[in-house]
């Protein structure tokens, strides 16, 4: 029984810590809401920056131009990812897509020829497409017959089909595709609504496999989605702790008074507890335990428990300047309330993982 | 990272379970802990866990331990819970106590104490609040005046857990009425059957005498019953306190146990619906709130182990952790109580699942009072804000 992390997992993800604080600053993210970082070169410089690391090819193997790591060598990444609140698809990359469609014959020569081509070629997109496909409407929550997806400027999406009652996982280049954008509240988003025709061309899997893959998908989609809620959770606690010990009333720091502290550590006591359960999550996939599912769901569970304490704290305790535009808060609070809802909210989890417990002992 | 065990710590696991299959009594023979009777059942089956080594695992051969490490007393607490292991009457000692006697301790302390207190042969209780320090410890006023080869101690403590029985106790007493006062307080360790000490013993929400309050009367302690430095009882308690609020008062097999039978008890609640009310699927996501707590509980113990393991002392997060692992009792219980429903509050035991149901109700009642003791969870939300999050002091 080991809990921790290697000096080496550490160094790496401190790292890529490095680069995303010097590329990604709340300016940088200010900027993106009004639509200037596309003129300063600023977002094209930070994915060529994470790139060089190599971060995108972290799990796929060496021989098809990746690193041979683990979701444990990725997972602490993907926090620091939703620590600065990143705007590019970082963590879906590495984490999701990439693993999943170089699994498959049909994809992994695509994997091969995107990690070639570095920064050019994002893949976005984990979509929950198909009409009446039973994880539309218990994972995603969107009854939607075309997919809403995030990162709508990716090369290359992944997107589900359902075609004569079978599922399919297809890839897609975006020449192929009618890209419709869907504005919500997180404009760093780029979210976007997806009109597409599967064909036999743009297929890598299908049948059987084809619904392995998709659980697999939803599972990594929600797991780094808690990694990526942890990391905001954090990023939201640090900045009201700072705001609430210079910020004076009644000619002290308003960080003094119990009624501040007490919300504020009611929500590092549920970080806290959500990050072990994030860390055995990751550790359950990399090594294909048999409750995988069961630890994803609890680690998705317990990250949006956590973000949505810690974005609704935070703001009471910033009072009226954490409710302007203008102020970095929301940056981080926008970001958690879309991905507490992703991939299954908190509720939908613990459904899971009650029918998952009921099923074990069955 | 590596969240397995070990094949030794496997192999301790299976000898553990084997020996606590044969030995744990089954539920209800043993008579309620807090009282005079039930106090001495417990007692009985400290001797018998003694005897067989179990009873203090991590502890030095030398008083009846087995020396492994953190891990593996884990093991053994999954193994005392899982074969339904009833609550420690010597908890105070073992947990509280022991790891401050090891810290601090003389050599002399060590052999007189330590096998006594692993057997069950001399139980100990708290002597720390007072009718008028709780949360403001550092505010206690009775007394311990030097004479001569010891001192004499004045005053009165009083929500001594175990105190209307116990035949020993640690407390903090004002030895410099003159110093700072987190400075002027001394650590004893005393004989609660000295002359001038009285006990009176106070009963609980359910009636019976958990806990009690002590009188103290010129009572008389030796100066080789000064636990660490004279002045230093501030420091030498709050080391107590870490081992209250951490990890070895309350490990985390207690409440996967229970959250294991709460989740059994919800898949054997029968669906229903009235008035559009259907109380299984309304309650639901609350218990499996409460089962995923309980795991996340253990989940942080282990990886606090690890860091222990490395060296790590452990700080402030003890607060985080009792915080959590108190509400996580409660929410238990609570979810358990609510799934019953009506007749939740009834004493006759119903069984179902081959649980008596009642037990649910002791369960809450005992639950409730952890978020009280060893500090109230609003001192323990200060620490955390002011010490993990760096918030300036009040």
């Amino acid at each position: 029984m080991d809990f921790s992390f290697s000096d080496d997992q550490q160094e790496l993800r401190n790292a890529v810590a490095k680069v995303l604080s010097d590329w990604c600053t709340p300016a940088d993210l200010h900027a993106r809401y009004v639509g200037l970082d596309a003129d300063t070169g600023r977002a094209k410089g930070r994915w060529e920056a994470l790139s060089g690391l190599g971060v995108c090819g972290l799990l796929i193997n060496e021989g098809a131009g990746g690193f041979g790591l683990t979701d444990i060598d990725l997972i602490g990444i993907a926090e620091e990812a939703g620590r600065v609140v990143l705007p590019e698809p970082l963590s879906t990359t590495a984490g999701v897509v990439l693993p999943i469609v170089a699994s498959t014959d049909a994809g992994a020569p695509l994997v091969v020829a995107a990690l070639e081509q570095g920064h050019s070629a994002t893949f976005g997109g984990v979509t929950f497409g198909a009409k009446r496909h039973k994880i539309t409407t218990t994972i995603d929550g969107s009854r939607a017959s075309t997919p809403r997806v995030a990162n709508s400027t990716a090369e290359q999406f992944l997107l589900v089909a359902e075609v004569g009652g079978d599922l399919e996982l297809h890839v897609v280049g975006r020449q192929a595709v009618e890209i419709t954008e869907t504005p919500s509240l997180d404009l760093t988003r780029d979210l976007a609504t997806i009109h597409w025709t599967p064909s036999a061309t743009t297929r890598i899997a299908s049948g059987e496999a084809a619904g392995t893959l998709i659980e697999e998908l939803l599972n990594r989609a929600a797991l780094y989605s808690a990694a990526e809620l942890l990391g905001l959770c954090e990023s939201m606690l640090t900045l009201t702790a700072s705001y609430v010990s210079e910020r004076k009333q009644f000619g002290v720091p308003v960080g003094s008074f119990q009624a501040v502290k007490h919300h504020l550590a009611g929500a590092r006591v549920r970080l806290e507890f959500a990050r072990p359960a994030l860390y055995r999550a990751a550790y359950s996939l990399a090594t294909t335990a048999q409750t995988t599912a069961h630890d994803i769901s609890m680690a998705k569970s317990m990250a949006s428990d956590a973000a949505d304490e810690a974005a609704r704290v935070s703001l009471q305790c910033h009072g009226a300047i954490g409710y302007t535009f203008e102020y970095d808060l929301h940056l981080a609070m926008k970001r958690a309330w879309a991905l507490a809802a992703d991939f299954g909210d908190a509720r939908s989890h613990r459904a899971r993982v009650f029918r998952l417990v009921s099923a074990a002992k069955a | 990272m590596d969240l397995t065990f070990t094949p030794e710590q496997q192999a301790f696991r299976q000898q553990a379970r084997t020996w606590l299959e044969a030995n744990v009594p089954k539920p209800g023979v043993l008579r309620s802990l807090d009282t005079k009777e039930g106090f001495e059942d417990h007692r009985v089956f400290e001797r018998t866990l003694f005897d067989g080594r179990w009873s203090v695992v991590s502890w030095p051969e030398a008083f009846g331990g087995r020396d492994v490490g953190i891990m593996e007393w884990l093991i053994f607490e999954e193994e005392y819970y899982r074969a339904g292991g009833p609550r420690r009457v010597s908890q105070n000692g073992i947990f509280l106590l022991a790891p401050t006697m090891f810290e601090f301790g003389t050599e002399w302390q060590l052999n007189r104490y330590m096998a006594k207190m692993a057997s069950g042969e001399e139980i100990w209780c708290q002597g720390w609040s007072e009718p008028d320090a709780g949360s403001d410890l550092a505010g206690i006023r009775s007394k311990a005046t030097k004479v001569d080869g010891g001192w004499l101690l004045n005053g009165q403590k009083t929500w001594c857990s175990r105190g209307a029985f116990a035949h020993r106790c640690f407390g903090i007493f004002r030895s410099d009425p003159e110093a700072d006062r987190h400075r002027g307080l001394t650590y004893y360790l005393i004989d609660m059957a000295a002359e001038g000490v009285t006990v009176r013993p106070i009963g609980q929400l359910d009636g019976e005498t958990g806990f009690a309050e002590v009188f103290f009367d010129d009572v008389f302690v030796p100066d080789d019953d000064v636990l660490g430095g004279i002045g230093d009882g501030w420091k030498v308690a709050m080391a107590t306190a870490g081992s209250e609020r951490g990890i070895s008062l309350r490990s985390p097999a207690r409440y996967t146990e229970a959250a294991t039978k709460l989740m059994d008890l919800l898949a054997s609640t029968p669906t229903g619906d009235v008035d559009g009310f259907d109380p299984r699927a309304a309650i639901a996501d609350d218990v499996v709130k409460a089962y995923l707590d309980a795991e996340a509980y253990k989940l942080h113990t282990y990886m606090t182990a690890t860091k222990v393991r490395a060296g790590h002392k452990v700080g402030a997060e003890a607060s985080a952790t009792k915080i959590f692992w108190s509400e996580v009792d409660v929410n238990i219980h609570r979810a358990a109580l609510r799934l019953l429903g009506e007749g939740a509050d009834l004493y006759e035991p119903v069984e179902r699942g081959g649980v008596d149901l009642s037990e649910w109700l002791d369960g809450y009642l005992f639950a409730l009072s952890g978020p009280i003791y060893a500090g109230t969870n609003e001192i323990q939300r200060n620490v955390v804000a002011e010490r993990m999050l760096g918030l300036p002091r009040g």
